[in-house]
């Protein structure tokens, strides 16, 4: 069979942005709650940022893993 | 591997490469201890130092009303004690407070070197060291849970969730054992790491990019490199944030596994 088209360069930067799409909507998620949360309950807004954070630190985590993957392996 | 990094234009595009330095020891460097004594070694004692003289300095004579240095060594604990070992742990967190506050500082300290002149890289972005911060928490967790609830019942508690129909522990138990023993040190090392990295390469990109548009024979492509350089600055700022958003994180997350081990409901 022919060879129709080739890709060449760097696959790990493919790799990284496949890696970032759920982190991105999840990100984007996480800030929209935490708005939304605090728009309706203003004096709870201080207690949620901790956990804002949080969920924000962990869902990073993935893309974070997809840029060090797309350095290691390539 | 003994490469050092230059701000000239044929570094461009960054890479890997640039995060190596040389030992400072000129006999050493083509040994297999060549990466003995760098600039990212001195950074983090120089890191070390500065913490322990600092605080040993304001509270050598504490005063009833604190002089600026004492008060914002208070506030520096007052923060990760009151927002991060209380809030987190609860009551019980208040004797975690000191080892937080140390992690937090050194996380802090050594993630600045990255917006430093002269310094402008952090030993963060080297894995070595978030690696062995992520140790200790690890294995400080651990300890913690097994010292309060013996090991059987700690890893009982942990690994098979009372109150769930007994069928589902095929699903669960791995997805616990995966998540709480496995990933857990290795994405509390990975994060820091990868936004030091990520920071640096970032930062480089856009100042050697910017040096290498000013080197180019076009004219309008020489005059766009202000923009590169804009956009550095940008960054720049962008960096400061993270840099104390994960020393935050990282002390956050360490209190937050210490409150799951030592918690008596899961």
């Amino acid at each position: 069979m022919a060879l129709l088209a080739e890709v060449s360069g760097q696959l790990g930067a493919v790799g990284y942005g496949l890696a970032a799409i759920g982190p991105g909507i999840g990100v984007g998620i996480i800030f929209a709650a935490y708005i939304q949360a605090s728009a309706r309950q203003p004096e709870s807004a201080g207690a949620n940022r901790t956990w804002l954070i949080f969920g924000f630190a962990v869902v990073e985590a993935l893309a974070l893993f997809g840029l060090v993957l797309a350095f290691a392996l390539s | 591997m003994g490469h050092q990094p230059t701000f000239l234009a044929e570094g461009f595009p960054p890479g890997v490469k640039d995060f190596d330095f040389e030992s400072w020891i000129p006999s050493l460097r083509d040994s297999e201890w060549g990466l003995a004594f760098t600039k990212i070694t001195f950074m983090v004692w120089l890191a070390v130092a500065i913490i322990i003289v600092y605080f040993l300095v304001s509270y050598r004579n504490p005063k009833l009303v604190p002089t600026k240095k004492q008060w914002f060594a208070e506030s520096i604990y007052g923060f990760v004690r009151d927002g991060v070992a209380r809030d987190v742990i609860g009551h019980e967190g208040l004797r975690f407070a000191p080892y937080l506050t140390t992690l937090f500082c050194f996380i802090a300290v050594t993630n600045s070197f990255a917006v430093i002149p002269l310094f402008q890289i952090s030993p963060n972005s080297h894995i070595a060291f978030p690696v062995i911060l992520g140790v200790i928490s690890y294995v400080m967790f651990i300890y913690l849970g097994i010292k309060q609830h013996g090991a059987a019942k700690y890893f009982r508690t942990n690994l098979f969730m009372p109150g769930i129909p007994w069928p589902l522990y095929i699903l669960i138990t791995p997805i616990e054992f995966i998540s709480t023993f496995l990933t857990r040190p290795v994405t509390l090392a990975v994060r820091l790491f990868a936004n030091m990295f990520a920071g640096h390469l970032m930062l480089l990109v856009f100042t050697l990019g910017g040096v290498a548009m000013l080197g180019s024979a076009n004219i309008f492509v020489m005059g766009l490199s202000v923009f590169s350089f804009l956009m550095a600055i940008v960054m720049t700022f962008f960096e400061v944030m993270v840099i104390f958003l994960q020393a935050y994180v990282f002390a956050m997350l360490t209190a937050s596994y210490i409150q799951g081990a030592i918690a008596d409901e899961h």
